[in-house]
Protein backbone atom coordinates (compact mmCIF):
# COMPACT_ATOMS: atom_id res chain seq x y z
CA UNK A 1 0.00 0.00 0.00
CA UNK A 2 1.28 3.74 -0.63
CA UNK A 3 0.38 6.02 2.07
CA UNK A 4 1.79 9.69 2.03
CA UNK A 5 1.31 11.30 5.60
CA UNK A 6 1.60 15.24 5.57
CA UNK A 7 3.64 16.22 2.95
CA UNK A 8 4.71 19.65 2.55
CA UNK A 9 6.81 20.58 -0.69
CA UNK A 10 7.90 24.47 -2.15
CA UNK A 11 9.74 25.10 -4.95
CA UNK A 12 11.05 28.71 -4.03
CA UNK A 13 8.37 30.52 -2.03
CA UNK A 14 5.75 28.38 -3.73
CA UNK A 15 4.12 25.83 -1.85
CA UNK A 16 2.91 22.74 -4.08
CA UNK A 17 1.90 20.06 -1.73
CA UNK A 18 0.37 21.67 1.70
CA UNK A 19 0.32 18.68 4.61
CA UNK A 20 -1.13 16.58 1.67
CA UNK A 21 -2.25 12.88 3.32
CA UNK A 22 -3.53 10.14 1.01
CA UNK A 23 -3.69 6.31 1.14
CA UNK A 24 -3.47 4.35 -2.65
CA UNK A 25 -5.40 1.02 -2.11
CA UNK A 26 -3.87 -2.19 -2.96
CA UNK A 27 -4.77 -3.69 -6.34
CA UNK A 28 -7.05 -0.75 -7.15
CA UNK A 29 -6.64 1.76 -9.57
CA UNK A 30 -6.51 5.22 -8.19
CA UNK A 31 -7.16 8.65 -10.14
CA UNK A 32 -5.57 12.13 -9.10
CA UNK A 33 -7.47 14.67 -10.67
CA UNK A 34 -7.22 18.48 -10.03
CA UNK A 35 -6.56 21.69 -12.30
CA UNK A 36 -2.92 21.98 -14.20
CA UNK A 37 -0.57 23.25 -12.13
CA UNK A 38 -1.70 21.76 -8.87
CA UNK A 39 1.29 19.55 -8.11
CA UNK A 40 -0.23 16.16 -9.59
CA UNK A 41 2.69 15.25 -11.18
CA UNK A 42 4.73 16.49 -8.20
CA UNK A 43 2.70 14.09 -6.31
CA UNK A 44 3.50 11.03 -8.09
CA UNK A 45 7.17 11.30 -8.28
CA UNK A 46 7.25 11.83 -4.56
CA UNK A 47 5.54 8.04 -4.40
CA UNK A 48 8.43 6.55 -5.99
CA UNK A 49 11.12 8.75 -4.33
CA UNK A 50 12.20 11.08 -7.34
CA UNK A 51 11.10 13.93 -5.55
CA UNK A 52 11.94 14.28 -1.56
CA UNK A 53 9.12 15.85 0.42
CA UNK A 54 10.34 19.16 2.69
CA UNK A 55 8.69 17.32 5.02
CA UNK A 56 6.19 14.73 5.51
CA UNK A 57 6.66 10.34 4.99
CA UNK A 58 5.97 8.67 2.05
CA UNK A 59 5.09 4.76 2.98
CA UNK A 60 5.64 2.02 0.61
CA UNK A 61 4.57 -1.28 2.04
CA UNK A 62 5.32 0.30 5.60
CA UNK A 63 8.26 1.78 4.95
CA UNK A 64 9.32 5.19 4.83
CA UNK A 65 11.26 5.92 1.47
CA UNK A 66 11.81 9.40 2.77
CA UNK A 67 14.38 8.24 4.57
CA UNK A 68 15.90 5.63 2.87
CA UNK A 69 19.49 5.55 1.21
CA UNK A 70 19.94 5.03 -3.07
CA UNK A 71 20.35 1.41 -2.69
CA UNK A 72 17.42 1.16 -0.56
CA UNK A 73 15.16 2.76 -2.52
CA UNK A 74 16.12 0.91 -5.77
CA UNK A 75 14.86 -1.66 -4.04
CA UNK A 76 11.35 -0.41 -3.32
CA UNK A 77 11.57 0.82 -6.61
CA UNK A 78 11.84 -2.82 -7.93
CA UNK A 79 7.97 -2.77 -7.21
CA UNK A 80 6.96 -0.11 -9.74
CA UNK A 81 6.81 0.88 -12.89
CA UNK A 82 5.85 4.21 -14.28
CA UNK A 83 4.49 5.69 -17.63
CA UNK A 84 5.60 9.50 -17.59
CA UNK A 85 3.92 12.30 -19.41
CA UNK A 86 5.91 12.20 -22.74
CA UNK A 87 6.55 8.35 -22.50
CA UNK A 88 10.34 9.18 -21.39
CA UNK A 89 11.71 6.88 -24.09
CA UNK A 90 15.12 6.58 -24.28
CA UNK A 91 16.07 9.17 -27.77
CA UNK A 92 19.07 6.85 -29.05
CA UNK A 93 17.39 3.84 -28.83
CA UNK A 94 14.72 1.94 -31.50
CA UNK A 95 11.31 1.05 -29.89
CA UNK A 96 12.86 -2.62 -29.31
CA UNK A 97 15.98 -1.48 -27.57
CA UNK A 98 13.90 0.32 -25.38
CA UNK A 99 11.39 -2.00 -24.16
CA UNK A 100 14.47 -4.68 -23.77
CA UNK A 101 16.32 -2.46 -21.83
CA UNK A 102 14.84 -3.20 -18.37
CA UNK A 103 15.03 -7.10 -19.53
CA UNK A 104 18.50 -6.69 -20.16
CA UNK A 105 19.78 -5.15 -17.73
CA UNK A 106 18.06 -6.51 -15.08
CA UNK A 107 17.03 -10.54 -15.55
CA UNK A 108 19.47 -13.03 -17.42
CA UNK A 109 17.16 -14.44 -19.94
CA UNK A 110 18.52 -15.05 -23.24
CA UNK A 111 18.49 -12.73 -26.31
CA UNK A 112 15.88 -15.23 -27.69
CA UNK A 113 13.97 -14.80 -24.39
CA UNK A 114 13.97 -11.27 -24.37
CA UNK A 115 13.13 -10.64 -27.97
CA UNK A 116 9.68 -13.07 -27.73
CA UNK A 117 8.94 -11.35 -24.57
CA UNK A 118 9.59 -7.66 -25.88
CA UNK A 119 7.26 -9.29 -28.85
CA UNK A 120 4.37 -10.11 -26.56
CA UNK A 121 4.47 -6.83 -24.66
CA UNK A 122 4.51 -4.76 -28.11
CA UNK A 123 1.91 -6.66 -29.02
CA UNK A 124 -0.40 -6.80 -26.17
CA UNK A 125 -0.17 -2.72 -26.60
CA UNK A 126 -1.24 -3.38 -30.25
CA UNK A 127 1.83 -2.28 -31.82
CA UNK A 128 3.43 -4.64 -34.65
CA UNK A 129 6.01 -3.82 -37.13
CA UNK A 130 7.60 -0.88 -35.12
CA UNK A 131 10.73 -2.51 -33.64
CA UNK A 132 12.90 -0.59 -35.37
CA UNK A 133 11.66 2.94 -35.15
CA UNK A 134 13.40 5.26 -33.21
CA UNK A 135 10.80 7.27 -30.54
CA UNK A 136 10.77 10.62 -32.85
CA UNK A 137 8.96 8.49 -35.67
CA UNK A 138 6.66 7.65 -33.22
CA UNK A 139 2.86 9.68 -33.21
CA UNK A 140 2.32 10.39 -29.36
CA UNK A 141 -0.16 7.80 -28.54
CA UNK A 142 2.34 5.29 -29.93
CA UNK A 143 4.73 6.70 -27.84
CA UNK A 144 2.37 6.17 -24.87
CA UNK A 145 2.21 2.53 -25.93
CA UNK A 146 5.42 1.65 -25.94
CA UNK A 147 6.57 3.40 -22.80
CA UNK A 148 3.46 1.50 -21.21
CA UNK A 149 4.79 -2.02 -23.02
CA UNK A 150 8.26 -1.20 -21.04
CA UNK A 151 6.47 -0.22 -17.60
CA UNK A 152 4.76 -3.65 -17.94
CA UNK A 153 7.23 -5.88 -19.01
CA UNK A 154 8.91 -6.79 -15.55
CA UNK A 155 5.36 -7.25 -14.34
CA UNK A 156 5.50 -4.53 -11.62
CA UNK A 157 3.13 -4.45 -8.22
CA UNK A 158 2.59 -0.72 -8.87
CA UNK A 159 1.91 1.13 -11.69
CA UNK A 160 1.93 5.48 -12.35
CA UNK A 161 0.64 7.15 -14.40
CA UNK A 162 1.59 10.57 -15.53
CA UNK A 163 -1.36 11.69 -17.77
CA UNK A 164 -1.02 8.97 -19.83
CA UNK A 165 -3.85 10.56 -22.17
CA UNK A 166 -2.87 14.08 -22.62
CA UNK A 167 -2.38 15.61 -25.80
CA UNK A 168 -4.38 12.46 -27.85
CA UNK A 169 -7.19 12.26 -29.76
CA UNK A 170 -10.66 10.72 -28.29
CA UNK A 171 -10.16 7.73 -29.82
CA UNK A 172 -6.42 7.36 -28.77
CA UNK A 173 -7.64 8.43 -25.48
CA UNK A 174 -10.46 5.68 -25.28
CA UNK A 175 -8.08 2.99 -26.37
CA UNK A 176 -5.36 3.88 -23.78
CA UNK A 177 -7.68 4.11 -20.79
CA UNK A 178 -9.23 0.38 -22.14
CA UNK A 179 -5.47 -0.94 -22.80
CA UNK A 180 -4.80 0.33 -18.73
CA UNK A 181 -8.28 -1.03 -17.35
CA UNK A 182 -7.90 -4.49 -19.63
CA UNK A 183 -4.02 -4.96 -17.98
CA UNK A 184 -4.98 -4.20 -14.76
CA UNK A 185 -7.73 -6.48 -15.51
CA UNK A 186 -4.87 -9.09 -16.25
CA UNK A 187 -2.40 -8.43 -13.80
CA UNK A 188 -3.95 -7.28 -10.86
CA UNK A 189 -1.30 -4.08 -10.04
CA UNK A 190 -2.15 -1.08 -7.99
CA UNK A 191 -1.58 1.53 -10.20
CA UNK A 192 -2.42 5.68 -9.98
CA UNK A 193 -3.55 7.77 -12.56
CA UNK A 194 -2.75 11.10 -12.89
CA UNK A 195 -5.06 12.61 -15.40
CA UNK A 196 -7.59 15.53 -16.47
CA UNK A 197 -9.29 13.38 -18.67
CA UNK A 198 -12.99 14.05 -17.30
CA UNK A 199 -15.36 12.41 -17.17
CA UNK A 200 -13.69 9.31 -19.31
CA UNK A 201 -10.84 8.40 -16.21
CA UNK A 202 -14.38 7.61 -13.66
CA UNK A 203 -15.17 4.78 -16.58
CA UNK A 204 -11.87 2.98 -15.59
CA UNK A 205 -11.12 4.43 -11.67
CA UNK A 206 -12.14 2.52 -8.44
CA UNK A 207 -11.20 5.58 -6.23
CA UNK A 208 -10.77 9.52 -7.22
CA UNK A 209 -9.03 11.82 -5.64
CA UNK A 210 -9.08 15.59 -5.36
CA UNK A 211 -5.93 17.85 -5.62
CA UNK A 212 -6.79 21.30 -4.78
CA UNK A 213 -4.30 24.00 -3.38
CA UNK A 214 -1.51 21.04 -2.64
CA UNK A 215 -4.50 19.03 -0.79
CA UNK A 216 -7.04 15.89 -1.42
CA UNK A 217 -10.00 17.95 -1.08
CA UNK A 218 -12.39 15.01 -1.43
CA UNK A 219 -11.56 10.80 -2.23
CA UNK A 220 -14.12 8.27 -3.05
CA UNK A 221 -15.33 6.10 -5.50
CA UNK A 222 -16.36 7.84 -8.81
CA UNK A 223 -20.15 7.92 -8.34
CA UNK A 224 -19.23 9.70 -4.83
CA UNK A 225 -16.74 11.81 -6.96
CA UNK A 226 -19.22 12.50 -8.95
CA UNK A 227 -22.13 13.50 -6.85
CA UNK A 228 -19.85 15.63 -4.98
CA UNK A 229 -21.28 18.87 -3.28
CA UNK A 230 -18.02 20.25 -2.67
CA UNK A 231 -17.87 23.40 -5.04
CA UNK A 232 -14.12 23.05 -6.16
CA UNK A 233 -15.12 19.67 -6.92
CA UNK A 234 -18.50 20.49 -8.90
CA UNK A 235 -17.42 23.45 -10.83
CA UNK A 236 -13.64 21.19 -11.93
CA UNK A 237 -15.89 18.00 -13.31
CA UNK A 238 -18.46 20.53 -15.16
CA UNK A 239 -16.14 22.32 -16.26
CA UNK A 240 -17.73 25.22 -15.43
CA UNK A 241 -16.13 29.03 -15.40
CA UNK A 242 -17.99 30.05 -12.73
CA UNK A 243 -16.64 28.95 -8.97
CA UNK A 244 -13.99 29.22 -6.68
CA UNK A 245 -11.23 27.72 -9.41
CA UNK A 246 -9.57 30.94 -10.69
CA UNK A 247 -7.78 29.99 -13.62
CA UNK A 248 -6.82 34.01 -14.49
CA UNK B 1 26.33 51.44 6.95
CA UNK B 2 23.27 50.00 5.15
CA UNK B 3 25.51 49.56 1.95
CA UNK B 4 28.25 47.70 3.61
CA UNK B 5 25.49 45.76 5.58
CA UNK B 6 24.34 44.63 1.58
CA UNK B 7 27.54 44.15 0.24
CA UNK B 8 28.71 41.88 3.08
CA UNK B 9 25.33 40.10 2.80
CA UNK B 10 25.83 39.65 -0.68
CA UNK B 11 29.14 38.44 -0.39
CA UNK B 12 28.37 35.70 2.30
CA UNK B 13 25.34 34.11 0.23
CA UNK B 14 28.35 34.19 -2.59
CA UNK B 15 30.33 32.21 -0.74
CA UNK B 16 27.63 29.63 0.56
CA UNK B 17 26.36 29.32 -3.30
CA UNK B 18 30.44 28.85 -4.23
CA UNK B 19 31.03 26.32 -1.83
CA UNK B 20 28.09 23.93 -2.04
CA UNK B 21 28.29 23.93 -5.58
CA UNK B 22 31.89 22.78 -5.19
CA UNK B 23 30.75 20.54 -2.80
CA UNK B 24 28.01 19.22 -5.23
CA UNK B 25 30.92 18.90 -7.74
CA UNK B 26 32.92 16.76 -5.74
CA UNK B 27 30.47 14.45 -4.22
CA UNK B 28 29.40 13.83 -8.24
CA UNK B 29 32.96 12.94 -9.04
CA UNK B 30 33.48 10.99 -6.25
CA UNK B 31 30.26 8.88 -7.15
CA UNK B 32 31.10 8.44 -10.16
CA UNK B 33 33.99 6.71 -9.79
CA UNK B 34 32.41 4.87 -6.94
CA UNK B 35 30.24 3.34 -9.19
CA UNK B 36 32.73 2.72 -12.00
CA UNK B 37 34.68 0.62 -9.35
CA UNK B 38 31.55 -1.11 -7.77
CA UNK B 39 29.27 -1.79 -10.26
CA UNK B 40 30.97 -1.05 -14.12
CA UNK B 41 28.73 -2.32 -16.11
CA UNK B 42 28.26 -3.62 -19.40
CA UNK B 43 31.96 -2.98 -21.48
CA UNK B 44 30.38 -2.24 -24.14
CA UNK B 45 28.90 1.01 -22.55
CA UNK B 46 32.49 1.80 -21.63
CA UNK B 47 33.83 1.26 -25.46
CA UNK B 48 31.44 3.10 -27.05
CA UNK B 49 31.85 6.21 -25.11
CA UNK B 50 35.78 5.26 -25.81
CA UNK B 51 34.89 5.72 -29.54
CA UNK B 52 32.97 8.90 -29.34
CA UNK B 53 35.58 10.80 -27.23
CA UNK B 54 38.62 9.36 -28.44
CA UNK B 55 37.98 8.31 -31.83
CA UNK B 56 35.41 10.87 -33.16
CA UNK B 57 37.93 13.19 -32.13
CA UNK B 58 40.87 12.08 -33.96
CA UNK B 59 40.49 14.13 -37.44
CA UNK B 60 40.06 17.49 -35.48
CA UNK B 61 42.96 16.15 -33.44
CA UNK B 62 45.50 15.30 -36.24
CA UNK B 63 44.28 18.57 -37.73
CA UNK B 64 45.05 20.83 -35.23
CA UNK B 65 48.16 19.13 -34.41
CA UNK B 66 49.40 19.38 -38.16
CA UNK B 67 49.18 22.92 -37.86
CA UNK B 68 50.47 23.48 -34.60
CA UNK B 69 53.05 21.28 -35.29
CA UNK B 70 53.74 23.26 -38.52
CA UNK B 71 53.65 26.94 -36.96
CA UNK B 72 56.12 25.88 -34.50
CA UNK B 73 58.89 24.63 -37.25
CA UNK B 74 58.23 28.00 -38.49
CA UNK B 75 58.23 30.21 -35.44
CA UNK B 76 61.34 28.13 -34.21
CA UNK B 77 63.11 28.10 -37.21
CA UNK B 78 63.35 31.63 -37.78
CA UNK B 79 63.96 32.42 -34.25
CA UNK B 80 66.66 29.87 -34.00
CA UNK B 81 68.47 31.05 -36.91
CA UNK B 82 69.04 34.22 -35.58
CA UNK B 83 71.46 31.94 -32.90
CA UNK B 84 72.69 29.51 -35.81
CA UNK B 85 70.87 27.19 -33.56
CA UNK B 86 68.27 25.52 -36.79
CA UNK B 87 69.82 22.15 -35.63
CA UNK B 88 67.49 22.54 -32.57
CA UNK B 89 64.44 23.12 -34.33
CA UNK B 90 63.47 19.25 -33.67
CA UNK B 91 64.22 19.68 -29.61
CA UNK B 92 61.72 22.70 -29.67
CA UNK B 93 58.95 21.50 -31.77
CA UNK B 94 58.84 18.06 -29.54
CA UNK B 95 59.58 19.47 -26.07
CA UNK B 96 56.82 22.31 -26.84
CA UNK B 97 54.48 19.35 -27.81
CA UNK B 98 55.09 16.65 -25.37
CA UNK B 99 54.99 19.22 -22.56
CA UNK B 100 52.59 21.82 -22.86
CA UNK B 101 50.88 22.67 -26.22
CA UNK B 102 50.12 18.37 -26.82
CA UNK B 103 47.72 17.84 -23.53
CA UNK B 104 46.59 21.71 -23.66
CA UNK B 105 45.44 21.77 -26.82
CA UNK B 106 44.12 18.29 -27.47
CA UNK B 107 42.07 18.68 -24.47
CA UNK B 108 40.86 22.04 -25.74
CA UNK B 109 39.80 20.58 -28.92
CA UNK B 110 37.95 17.49 -27.06
CA UNK B 111 35.76 19.66 -24.80
CA UNK B 112 34.71 21.98 -27.77
CA UNK B 113 33.72 18.43 -30.05
CA UNK B 114 32.67 15.83 -27.31
CA UNK B 115 32.38 17.71 -24.27
CA UNK B 116 29.97 19.89 -25.19
CA UNK B 117 28.03 17.11 -26.82
CA UNK B 118 27.91 14.94 -23.64
CA UNK B 119 26.87 18.49 -21.40
CA UNK B 120 23.89 18.40 -24.80
CA UNK B 121 23.18 15.17 -24.18
CA UNK B 122 23.04 14.29 -20.63
CA UNK B 123 21.35 17.87 -20.20
CA UNK B 124 18.32 16.73 -23.02
CA UNK B 125 17.99 13.12 -21.45
CA UNK B 126 17.67 14.62 -17.93
CA UNK B 127 14.76 17.59 -19.45
CA UNK B 128 12.73 14.70 -21.22
CA UNK B 129 12.94 12.82 -17.94
CA UNK B 130 15.23 10.04 -19.60
CA UNK B 131 17.26 9.79 -16.42
CA UNK B 132 14.00 9.63 -13.97
CA UNK B 133 12.50 6.91 -16.33
CA UNK B 134 15.98 5.00 -15.55
CA UNK B 135 15.34 6.03 -11.72
CA UNK B 136 12.08 4.06 -11.75
CA UNK B 137 13.37 1.37 -13.67
CA UNK B 138 15.84 1.10 -10.25
CA UNK B 139 18.58 1.33 -12.52
CA UNK B 140 21.44 3.74 -11.38
CA UNK B 141 21.85 6.74 -13.92
CA UNK B 142 25.64 7.28 -13.07
CA UNK B 143 25.83 3.62 -14.07
CA UNK B 144 24.91 4.31 -18.11
CA UNK B 145 25.81 8.33 -18.41
CA UNK B 146 28.07 9.43 -16.14
CA UNK B 147 30.90 7.08 -14.80
CA UNK B 148 31.28 5.35 -18.10
CA UNK B 149 32.17 9.05 -19.64
CA UNK B 150 34.35 10.01 -17.07
CA UNK B 151 36.70 6.06 -17.22
CA UNK B 152 36.03 7.01 -21.15
CA UNK B 153 37.70 10.20 -21.11
CA UNK B 154 40.86 9.18 -18.58
CA UNK B 155 41.44 6.81 -21.40
CA UNK B 156 40.90 8.87 -24.26
CA UNK B 157 42.44 11.69 -23.47
CA UNK B 158 46.28 10.74 -23.14
CA UNK B 159 45.47 8.50 -26.19
CA UNK B 160 44.89 11.58 -28.41
CA UNK B 161 47.36 13.52 -26.69
CA UNK B 162 50.14 11.08 -27.69
CA UNK B 163 48.62 11.44 -31.47
CA UNK B 164 48.85 14.74 -30.65
CA UNK B 165 52.53 14.88 -29.93
CA UNK B 166 53.24 12.67 -32.42
CA UNK B 167 51.71 14.28 -35.50
CA UNK B 168 53.05 17.75 -34.33
CA UNK B 169 56.13 16.38 -34.56
CA UNK B 170 55.73 14.99 -38.30
CA UNK B 171 54.32 19.07 -38.49
CA UNK B 172 57.57 20.73 -37.56
CA UNK B 173 59.47 18.15 -39.93
CA UNK B 174 57.60 18.85 -42.74
CA UNK B 175 58.13 22.55 -42.09
CA UNK B 176 61.50 22.69 -40.97
CA UNK B 177 63.07 19.76 -42.99
CA UNK B 178 60.94 19.69 -46.39
CA UNK B 179 60.32 23.37 -46.50
CA UNK B 180 63.11 25.49 -44.20
CA UNK B 181 65.97 22.96 -45.14
CA UNK B 182 67.22 21.79 -41.61
CA UNK B 183 69.04 18.38 -41.78
CA UNK B 184 66.76 15.60 -40.47
CA UNK B 185 69.55 14.06 -38.84
CA UNK B 186 69.47 16.81 -36.22
CA UNK B 187 66.18 17.31 -36.34
CA UNK B 188 65.47 13.64 -34.39
CA UNK B 189 68.53 13.47 -32.96
CA UNK B 190 68.28 16.61 -30.77
CA UNK B 191 64.81 15.85 -30.25
CA UNK B 192 66.17 12.76 -29.06
CA UNK B 193 68.96 13.90 -26.87
CA UNK B 194 66.90 16.44 -25.40
CA UNK B 195 63.35 15.08 -24.44
CA UNK B 196 63.22 12.97 -21.17
CA UNK B 197 61.05 10.23 -20.18
CA UNK B 198 60.25 12.85 -17.60
CA UNK B 199 58.61 15.11 -20.46
CA UNK B 200 56.77 12.66 -21.15
CA UNK B 201 55.43 11.74 -17.96
CA UNK B 202 54.65 14.99 -17.16
CA UNK B 203 52.48 14.69 -20.38
CA UNK B 204 50.94 11.81 -19.59
CA UNK B 205 49.56 13.08 -16.41
CA UNK B 206 48.28 16.42 -17.84
CA UNK B 207 46.47 14.44 -20.44
CA UNK B 208 44.77 12.45 -17.97
CA UNK B 209 43.97 15.01 -15.12
CA UNK B 210 42.65 17.25 -17.82
CA UNK B 211 40.43 14.24 -19.64
CA UNK B 212 38.91 14.09 -15.49
CA UNK B 213 38.00 17.91 -15.26
CA UNK B 214 36.52 17.82 -18.90
CA UNK B 215 34.68 14.78 -18.11
CA UNK B 216 33.40 15.94 -14.44
CA UNK B 217 32.51 19.48 -15.98
CA UNK B 218 30.52 18.39 -18.59
CA UNK B 219 28.72 15.51 -17.16
CA UNK B 220 28.18 17.88 -14.04
CA UNK B 221 26.94 21.04 -16.32
CA UNK B 222 24.46 18.55 -18.17
CA UNK B 223 22.98 16.54 -15.10
CA UNK B 224 21.99 19.81 -13.36
CA UNK B 225 21.02 21.30 -16.18
CA UNK B 226 18.11 24.19 -15.55
CA UNK B 227 14.79 23.90 -17.74
CA UNK B 228 13.84 23.33 -21.34
CA UNK B 229 16.24 23.82 -24.47
CA UNK B 230 17.53 27.50 -22.86
CA UNK B 231 18.58 25.45 -20.03
CA UNK B 232 20.43 23.12 -21.74
CA UNK B 233 22.15 25.46 -23.99
CA UNK B 234 23.40 27.61 -20.81
CA UNK B 235 24.69 24.58 -19.34
CA UNK B 236 26.39 24.00 -22.47
CA UNK B 237 28.25 26.65 -22.62
CA UNK B 238 29.16 26.86 -18.93
CA UNK B 239 30.41 23.56 -19.31
CA UNK B 240 32.57 24.35 -21.77
CA UNK B 241 33.87 27.95 -20.78
CA UNK B 242 34.52 26.16 -17.09
CA UNK B 243 36.28 23.48 -18.47
CA UNK B 244 38.32 25.06 -21.15
CA UNK B 245 39.41 27.75 -18.11
CA UNK B 246 39.92 24.94 -15.67
CA UNK B 247 42.22 23.06 -17.52
CA UNK B 248 44.55 26.27 -18.57
CA UNK B 249 44.65 27.71 -14.74
CA UNK B 250 45.46 23.82 -13.56
CA UNK B 251 47.96 23.24 -16.14
CA UNK B 252 49.59 26.18 -14.63
CA UNK B 253 49.68 24.76 -11.62
CA UNK B 254 50.89 21.34 -12.70
CA UNK B 255 53.45 22.58 -14.56
CA UNK B 256 54.63 24.50 -11.76
CA UNK B 257 54.55 21.41 -9.71
CA UNK B 258 56.61 19.29 -12.36
CA UNK B 259 58.70 21.13 -13.40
Amino acid sequence: MIKLVDIEKSFDSQVVLNRLSLEIPTGKITAVIGPSGEGKSVLLKHMIGLMKPDRGKVYIDGDDITVMRRWELNHVREKFGMLFQNAALFDSMTVFENVAFPLEEKTRLSRVEIRDKVHDALEHVGLKSVDKKYPDELSGGMKKRVGLARALLLNPRIILFDEPTTGLDPIICRAIHQLIKDTHTQFGFTAVIVSHEIPEIFDISDNVAMLYKGQIIEMGTPDEIQRSEHPVVRQFITGSLEGPIHFI
Amino acid sequence: MQTVRLFFEKLGSMTILVIREMGRMLIFILYALYIAVRDPGKPIHLFKQIHFIGAKSLFVICLTASFTGMVLGLQGYYTLAKFGSEGMLGAVVALSLIRELGPVLAALMVTGRAGSAITAEIGIKKITEQIDALKTMALEPFKYLISPKVIAALIALPLLCAIFDVVGIFGGYVVGVKLLGVNPGAYFSEMERSVEWKDVWSGFIKSVSFGCIISWVCCFKGYYAGHGAEGVSRATTEAVVMSSVLVLVWDYFLTSVML
